[in-house]
């Protein structure tokens, strides 16, 4: 009897490479693609036009909550953008998903971005509600601080001759960067800040009106698959890059060798 | 709407940043596929 056991690969391995499959990947992208904009577009248009001609003013912020409709979003998606960064991250460190480190780095760039956004409104917002562009209050410094780990990470895994060790450090500052992320959501309730606490949780109900939180619900959803659109869209060229060099390469020490 | 500006700049920020996105990501898509083909005929997808 042969003693030697064969032992299986634990099942998200065999599930994660399956969908790490570059053609596959840009098979369903090519399919999904065109929905995530649509969608994203539409709804966005919805929720814009909502808050900014139908949504009534707010009694004390006066028509600056329109502000909101947009800042909300880009504050969301800074956070969970960072989130799907460290998802990728964990992907390459434990599963050497090869998708994971191009999917990675196309993320960052856009990350910074809506989080430069989210940061740009909010200031557009304090500057006529609390008279000041911009105080160190813990939840715009943690929100900073986020911003900076984006830049860490554009600037790390572009840092090496050998992408693999780019993409390695990268994914390493991620998962450190990860600590912010509470810290940014309880900023509000651990410290006295400027900067008021959510009027949306997952336990309570929202303490905003729901006429003004129709538009907002719109908006979210609709930069959310926007900003997915863009990642998927901007990893589908990653991949065919990628493809690009490899192809070249090879044609390069074909005709050397010749 | 007395804050205008304020509201103006954060919706052109708000919906450019994401269209400047899209635009260059489109344009880097369709330079990649082009030379896909060119370089494999199997990269026509």
């Amino acid at each position: 009897m042969d003693t030697r056991q064969t032992i299986a690969p634990p099942r998200p391995v065999k599930l994660f490479h399956r969908f790490a499959n570059p053609g596959q990947f840009l098979r369903l992208s090519g399919k999904v693609l065109p929905w995530l904009y649509s969608a994203g577009v539409l709804l966005t248009a919805i929720g814009v036009i909502w808050g900014l001609f139908f949504a009534p003013n707010d009694w004390q912020q006066g028509d600056t909550v329109k502000i909101m409709y947009v800042h909300v979003p880009f504050a969301w998606l800074a956070s969970a953008g960072y989130v799907s960064l460290a998802i990728c991250s964990v992907l390459s460190l434990v599963w050497r998903h090869p998708l994971a480190d191009l999917a990675a780095a196309e993320l960052g760039p856009v990350g910074a971005a809506f989080t430069a956004v989210c940061l740009a409104t909010g200031s557009l917002w304090g500057k006529p509600t609390w008279g000041a562009w911009w105080v160190w209050d813990a939840r715009l410094t943690s929100v900073f601080v986020l911003f900076l780990l984006y830049l860490g990470h554009i600037a790390l895994v572009r840092a090496f001759d050998d992408p693999t060790r780019g993409y390695r450090a990268g994914a390493i500052l991620a998962l450190v960067g990860v600590i912010n992320l509470p810290i940014i959501k309880f900023s509000v309730n651990w410290w006295n800040t400027l900067h008021q606490p959510a009027s949306i949780g997952l336990t309570g109900a929202p303490t905003i009106a729901a006429s003004l939180l129709w538009p907002l619900l719109f908006t979210t959803l609709g930069f959310t698959l926007l900003f997915a659109a863009i990642t998927v869209a901007r990893t589908r060229a990653g991949v065919m890059e990628r493809r690009i060099r490899m192809l070249l390469m090879a044609k390069t020490s074909e005709s050397g060798q010749s | 709407m007395t804050h205008l500006p304020y509201i103006a700049a954060s919706y052109v920020l708000a919906l450019g940043v994401p269209l400047f996105f899209a635009i260059s990501t489109t344009f880097r898509l369709r330079v990649a596929k082009r030379r896909l083909a060119v370089i494999d005929p199997r990269g026509k997808r």
